[in-house]
């Protein structure tokens, strides 16, 4: 946008450079070709349509794999140290759910590396006065008119806690996942999914909220789950128990195929049923191994230097020497705000990109295809906003200020009453029994007696969630303030997420009934679409097919 | 069952940017492999100090948790680390968390460090490409070089060499280490060379290079382990180049 001559303002609650994509390691796909394979962009559009269990819309998956290739050139141009071939050119990896090489790589750090390239990019048109950051603030909401359209929005200073709302003619929500709903997770503490909380409950489709992506290898910790990175299965990595005593590799015994490389869903599903159904987990613990040592420490350092590092500071042990621990944590969000092709969303001047939105992983994401899918639709949803400013009848400037002070009055009114709150609850509290009760019974394994059981449950902490008594009352840089109105957000989320699952009767890519376990075409090829407002206070649900136009459904095995 | 183990924790409070400060104590149970963020978070749940006194909960910085973000930077016991990767098993009791004292405090373990941003833009740290356009592929790098240039690109801007370096400061005006780490990436990548110039200008002027006084802390800081020293002889010496090179033109 800032390229074709529109002003930007950027609002995020952490530098954007200490983003939670930074947490990326393995790398972002690209069907390139560079190693002979007979790869191809059909094949990438293929195995990600494949692997999503034909839950994605296909149009939009296909233009996103064929631009793939110009998406890592353009990130190559910016500087990203990618890991070279001999011949100085990229180097590719295999990645679970393909069998060709077609990660581009910069150590085990990729996500880092490609957040640094783009945001120094932005900091170069900041330099240039083209586009105004907003640090340290967060989105409270959307400043929509009486047309239903998007003008702009509130915002806090997460400092000073002013709340101010900004007007604009487009907006663009990238605000990434929603761990936090699920108290540990391997998302960063900012992945709370506030803000697109907030504009689903102003009139905003949310899509798909029940496909939970759990990755199957993250280091338990008590404050988070650590991600371990599929990369360190591309590179050799083998999973076992040991078994009579043996070690015994279950992935490729049961996926000879695919071996320890199987899709995230179904290597989660096998640890499961290897630790609870067949009670083999590593010395009577939730863990299997995920094994390095037969690879030589030289190589490991180089293509997966900064994970192993990861693993020995926080777990004390050196994973060059002895196998890893690991289980199965909650990681990503294949649903978020629904958006059309161009990434608008059903509030007229609101648009979506990234994690927060539903567009390219139908019910179960590949690895290495989340970095590609946020830069495409932030490509996409930026055309696409510019293309709506320019063809406004009426900018935000003519809307009456009243709309404007209306919201932000609404905002300030929230936190004035969250800090007279007298009563006795804790937001901390509260937020741990959310997360204990997500993992549990909206993650894995889906059992719909449970969930309606848990949705009352989640009813009751939202009801707790009013009586809140902040143990901090003051009016700066006040993180208690901020955490119970995400709380807030967090718990309405909680319920649509819940709910769908609850209303998905079918077994789909991560979504699993034990009661429903095949997949229903016939009743379920369909986009879950929550809605909350205007004429709702939970969650309702409408069903909309998937454009299934360019590749037949088959079977989904590996 | 033994009985919980407790740690005792003593933190230094500041509820704002010019308000007074003060010291408060803390204790917490200690959970295996717990970190400072860890404990931070059990205090928030329950903050009551040691002699029964609610408090407000301990403001900090804190997001990725795996010391990737490099928000969570603080002195703990009198040394900054990353308070994701300090497990408390590791430090000595009573544990002691003070703000980083090279940045100025917004609140509690908070504190502001906007000005490394603005000295990334001082010295243009980015590779001035021609749009986001489809333009073909970068240019070729030998393995070698992209494996000396990638420590560089893996620097978090937390600022704990900054907070080490006894040039850094009001008066001097230094960049700092990781500043000079960037300057060292962008220049060495191929297209960035063609802009290195602009880059060692910019460390030529007031808080440029030669303010380095060659301490040597930032080194042993750094939790990247990125070779900052390094990096300023290299940077050092194209600064030096650059500069005899603009004379001799004259």
């Amino acid at each position: 946008m800032a390229e074709l001559g529109v002003p930007v303002e950027v609002f995020s609650i952490v530098p954007v450079k200490r983003s939670h994509s930074v947490c990326a390691q393995g790398g972002i796909n690209a069907a390139k070709d560079l190693k002979g394979e007979g790869d191809s962009t059909w094949k990438h559009f293929d195995d990600t349509v494949f692997g999503g269990d034909f839950l994605a819309n296909q149009p939009p998956v296909r233009d996103m794999t064929e631009a793939a290739p110009g998406i890592v050139d353009m990130l190559d141009r910016m500087g990203v140290m990618f890991n070279r071939t001999s011949e100085g050119l990229l180097d590719f990896r295999r990645f679970g759910g393909t069998l060709y090489s077609r990660t581009a790589f910069a150590g085990a750090t990729t996500g880092q590396q490609l957040l640094y390239a783009l945001d120094e990019q932005v900091r170069r048109f900041e330099a240039e006065g083209r586009v105004r950051k907003f640090e340290h603030w967060e989105m409270l909401s959307g400043v929509v008119d009486s047309n239903r359209a998007c003008r702009g929005i509130c915002a806090m200073d997460l400092r000073s806690m002013e709340v101010r709302t900004f007007p604009a003619d487009a907006v663009i929500i990238a605000t990434g996942g929603i761990g936090a709903i699920f108290g540990r997770s391997t998302n960063s503490v900012a992945c709370t999914g506030s803000a697109q909380s907030a504009l689903y409950q102003q009139g905003a489709y949310y899509a798909n909220p029940e496909f939970v992506q759990v990755h199957p290898t993250a280091i338990p910790g008590e404050d988070k789950l650590r991600l371990m990175s599929e990369s360190a299965r591309g590179e050799g990595g083998r999973m076992w128990v040991p078994r009579d005593g043996k070690n015994w590799y279950f992935l490729e015994e049961w996926y000879p195929k695919y071996g320890n490389l199987v899709p995230r869903d179904i290597a989660t599903r096998a640890i499961h049923k290897v630790v609870y159904e067949l009670g083999l987990g590593v010395d009577g613990q939730p863990a299997v191994y995920l094994d390095l040592t037969h690879i030589d420490a030289k190589t490991l350092d180089r293509k997966l230097g900064g994970i192993l590092e990861t693993y020995e500071k926080f777990v004390g042990v050196d994973p060059r020497k002895e196998p890893m621990k690991v289980f199965p944590g909650m990681h990503y969000t294949m649903g978020g705000l629904w958006v059309d092709y161009k990434h608008r969303t059903n509030i007229a001047g609101l648009l979506a990109a990234g994690e927060c939105e539903y567009q390219y992983h139908g019910a179960n994401r590949l690895g290495a295809n989340a970095l590609l899918s946020c830069i495409y639709a932030g490509r996409v949803s930026g055309t696409a906003a510019v293309e709506h400013v320019q063809g406004l009848a009426n900018g935000s400037d003519s809307v009456p200020s009243t709309v404007f002070e209306r919201e932000a009055r609404q905002q300030q009114e929230l936190n004035d009453n969250l800090l007279k709150g007298q009563g006795t609850e804790n937001p901390f509290a509260i937020w741990k029994e959310m997360g204990a009760g997500m993992t549990e019974h909206v993650t894995v394994i889906r059992n719909n007696d449970k969930l309606k059981k848990w949705d009352e449950k989640l009813v009751e902490l939202l009801e707790r969630s009013k009586r809140i008594n902040l143990s901090d009352h003051s009016r700066w840089a006040n993180q208690t303030l901020v955490f119970a109105r995400e709380l807030g957000n967090m718990l309405q989320l909680a319920r649509a997420i819940t709910l769908g699952a609850l209303a998905r009767n079918e077994s789909r890519g991560a979504h699993y009934k034990p009661d429903f376990p095949e997949r229903d075409d016939q009743n379920w090829l369909q986009t879950t679409k929550a809605y909350f407002a205007p004429d709702a206070d939970e969650p309702r649900f409408v069903y909309e097919p998937v454009d299934t136009s360019l590749m037949p459904l088959r079977e989904r095995k590996y | 069952m033994s009985a919980d183990r407790t740690v005792e924790i003593k933190i230094k409070r500041q509820m704002t940017p010019d308000g007074p400060s003060r010291w408060e104590t803390f204790r917490v149970t200690v959970r295996p492999a717990m970190n400072i963020v860890g404990v931070l978070m059990q205090i928030a749940e329950n903050p009551v100090t040691v002699d029964g006194k609610a408090t407000a909960p301990v403001s900090y910085d804190a997001n990725c948790l795996e010391e990737v973000c490099g928000s969570c930077a603080m002195r703990i016991n009198g040394r900054v680390r990353m308070a994701c990767s300090s497990l408390v098993d590791h430090l000595q009791a009573p544990i002691r968390l003070e703000p980083m004292s090279r940045f100025p405090v917004v609140r509690d373990l908070q504190v502001d460090r906007s000005r490394l941003f603005e000295d990334l833009k001082r010295v243009k740290a980015w590779i001035p490409i021609d749009g986001t356009y489809d333009l073909g592929p970068g240019p070729r790098m030998a393995p070698r070089e992209q494996e000396a240039a990638y420590p560089f690109s893996r620097c978090i801007s937390c600022g704990s060499c900054l907070e080490v370096c006894p040039q850094y400061n009001d008066g001097t005006h230094f960049v700092g280490a990781a500043v000079v780490g960037q300057v060292r990436l962008f220049n060495s990548y191929p297209t960035g060379k063609m802009n290195a110039y602009e880059r060692l200008e910019a460390l030529m002027g007031p808080g440029g290079i030669h303010e380095c006084g060659y301490a040597q802390n930032c080194v042993e800081i750094c939790p990247k382990e990125i070779p900052l020293t390094q990096a300023i002889a290299e940077v050092g010496g194209q600064v030096m180049r650059h500069a005899l090179f603009e004379f001799l033109k004259k």
